[in-house]
């Protein structure tokens, strides 16, 4: 039932620019896969070409083993659901949901026993006589998946669709997708830029920048092994300490820095000599020293109590500061503003990757 | 006693304008509400309603009352006005059903109103036909530099004013004009078509004269729409025409009734293109109303044949808004 999604060597070009450089992807059937990146960075573009509102300017798109070249978006097995949700508002909810199969040609009694299935499904039984424009934000957002869903797709697209509710409804609302997913077992593709998304609901994640994917794998994979500095900045909080390799041996890398000579994982098999960047996220720095290799101090510049954590913040190596992130429970006494501390890592929790472009702050 | 009517109304007018001012102080729930006088102070508060009422009263609704009063009285000659034979009678309104002077069914005046009637709505639907496809285009589908460039082509050519307008058309139509040599030139047809005397010259004309009156309507309510209303109705497998069926159509609804009204409006009151472009037996309301006022100096029986079509077609296009489930207050928004 479910089928896989195959970018095969996908270009877009707009005239001169180059929105997706040669994109190649294999997205399995039935899994939620999320596209990453910053606005800008072609996410958008590559779901707009697997729905078929876009025409390649090289490469095809598969779905389910079939080429999709040359299908408009209204023969493809795909359903799309817009970051505005684009609720027809002057239909009802129910209208809205068998609209799908209206055009199919689907008999009344047909369209509303599925619009009735899908309204159970969306926990929303008979609201389907009102109108849109009298659902909250979290209903809409389920009226426009049951809508989606009604065409029964192969492959349901969806493009940033909780940007617009607010914080407590938007994580209520991905557990409510990853459920419904799981319920349809259909290919979910999800674009976001926010990455807290990105990992809480995403069998994989594919991040990009600037047209191109920078990594593709799980949540957990992206986040403690990015393969390259922009995963390592983008997705989560990072602290960067750019340098230079002085020793590469078989238990990682020592790279010197501007607030000394630091050790960490060098998966990229550097050599002494390249130019390199250390990554140590904010929850891996401790207050409070260990072995030389992995000790510094620096100034603190702020701190902010955020309830279940403090953060420290703190002068750092380059023009952007430091973060420490202390649990409630750590304990600890966390020093005050304009006091040098003394910081250290666990070696295995420090990264060190060849100097590349970093996310934009 | 009818004129008093005409004006006994300035006071009533004044009477609605006091009777809103005071309705306005009563139902601001708000403590701190100030009335209209208050807000604008004494002067400025007696000018703008002096500038209002002067408005509504001399420019709208006095000439209408006039016209209306004329059309009960019977024709008389100046002097005789106001005299014994001065009383308020319906003949007006009953010659155009019953011909005064034989008595019978007044066939050729009732003809012309149907035919107009008849005419103006399909005009306004040509017009619609015409117009739909490029105000979609400009309002969604076209560059921004293509549809400057097409609203530059549609506005620039109602520069020319109306008459001059329909007599090109007129020579264009005409038997030995450059349509009809152009058709026998290339052999389609062996003698020349009678445009203007089929009332192809009518459609034309009149289609043309108020292209801009049904386009902005239309543009305005398909330009707000948002693009991803469009899209969605296609993603879920909408042809083309459905999507413009239901999605498009019923949002631009309210342009669509204000456009199909104005255009319907003007064309059935429109005097030049039917008496330029019609063919010689083709006989426009309007033209009857105007001879009444100006040939025949029947001024009461013209103003009684223009509050007939008036009437008829506020009628009419009640009776459309109703079917078509839009309120008035919609097509003006």
């Amino acid at each position: 039932m479910s089928s896989g999604v195959e970018l095969d060597h996908i270009t877009v070009r707009f005239g001169q620019f180059t929105a997706v450089n040669d994109v190649s992807l294999d997205i399995r059937g039935g899994e939620f896969f999320s596209f990453l990146g910053p606005s800008g960075c072609g996410k958008t573009t590559i779901l707009r070409t697997v729905s078929g509102f876009l025409d390649p300017s090289q490469g095809s798109v598969r779905i389910a083993g079939q080429d999709m070249t040359g299908l408009g978006p209204n023969r493809r097995p795909t359903a799309l659901i817009f970051q505005n949700l684009a609720l027809f508002p002057l239909m009802t909810v129910a209208e809205n949901i068998a609209y799908g199969l209206r055009v199919r040609g689907a008999s009344k009694p047909e369209r509303k026993k599925k619009a009735d299935e899908l309204l159970n499904l969306i926990a929303l039984p008979d609201q389907g006589q009102k109108l849109v424009s009298e659902l909250s934000g979290g209903q809409k957002q389920r009226v426009a998946i049951a809508r989606a869903l009604a065409v029964e797709p192969k492959v349901l697209l969806l493009d940033e669709p909780l940007s617009a509710l607010d914080l407590k409804l938007r994580q209520h609302m991905r557990n409510e997708l990853r459920e419904i997913q799981k319920r349809v077992g259909i290919t979910f593709i999800y674009i976001t830029h926010d990455q807290g998304e990105a990992l809480t609901m995403s069998d994989r994640i594919a991040v990009m920048n600037d047209g191109v994917i920078e990594q593709v794998g799980g949540g957990k994979a992206i986040y403690d092994e990015p393969a390259t500095t922009f995963v390592a900045s983008f997705v989560g909080e990072n602290n960067a300490f750019p340098g230079k390799i002085v020793k590469a041996d078989k238990s990682g890398a020592m790279i010197e820095t501007a607030v000394g000579e630091l050790r960490g994982r060098n998966p990229k098999g550097l050599q002494a000599g390249d130019a390199a960047v250390l990554f140590v996220r904010p929850e891996s720095l401790k207050l409070g020293k260990n072995s030389k290799e992995t000790s510094f101090s620096s100034t603190v510049l702020n701190v902010a109590f955020e309830g279940n954590a403090s953060h420290i913040f703190l002068k750092g190596p380059g023009k952007k500061g430091l973060m420490l992130t202390v649990g409630r429970l750590d304990g600890g006494k966390i020093p005050g503003q304009g006091a040098t501390a003394a910081l250290s890592y666990d070696p295995e929790l420090g990264l060190v990757l060849p100097v590349g472009r970093m996310a934009r702050e | 006693m009818s004129r008093l009517i005409v004006f006994l109304i300035p006071l009533v007018v004044i009477a609605i304008f006091w009777a809103m001012a005071r309705y306005e102080s009563k139902v601001a729930h708000d403590p701190n509400h100030k009335t209209f006088f208050q807000r604008n102070g004494t002067a400025l508060g007696v000018t703008f309603i002096g500038l209002v009422a002067f408005w509504t009263l001399f420019l709208v609704a006095l000439p209408y009352l006039y016209m209306g009063v004329e059309s009960f009285h019977p024709r008389l000659p100046p002097l005789e006005r106001g005299g014994a034979k001065d009383f308020l009678t319906i003949e007006q309104y009953r010659s155009f059903l019953v011909t005064p002077t034989d008595g019978l069914w007044n066939t050729t005046h009732m003809g012309a109103f149907f035919f107009t009637i008849v005419v103006s709505t399909a005009v306004t639907a040509l017009n619609f036909a015409i117009c739909y496809p490029l105000a979609y285009y400009m309002a969604q589908a076209g560059t921004a530099q293509k549809v400057r460039l097409l609203m530059l082509g549609l506005i620039v050519p109602y520069w020319v004013n109306e008459i001059l307008r329909a007599f090109s058309l007129r020579l264009l139509l005409a038997s030995k004009g450059l349509i009809n040599q152009m058709l026998m030139g290339l052999g389609i047809t062996d003698g020349p078509i009678d445009f203007l005397g089929n009332n192809t010259g009518l459609y034309v004309g009149l289609s043309y004269a108020y292209l801009l009156v049904m386009i902005f309507p239309l543009y305005n309510a398909i330009e707000s729409l948002d693009k991803n209303q469009i899209e969605a109705a296609r993603d879920l497998g909408a042809p083309w025409w459905r999507i413009h069926k239901d999605v498009v159509m019923p949002y631009a609804k309210p342009g669509i009734a204000a456009g199909c009204t104005m255009v319907f409006m003007l064309s059935a009151g429109s005097l030049a293109a039917p008496q330029f472009l019609g063919g010689p037996r083709t006989l426009w309301f309007t033209s009857i109303v105007y001879d009444f006022f100006f040939q025949a100096f029947n001024w009461p029986r013209g103003a009684a044949y223009a509050f007939i079509l008036l009437a008829a077609c506020i009628a009419f296009v009640m009776l459309m808004l109703r079917l078509f489930k839009v309120s008035l207050g919609e097509t003006i928004k």
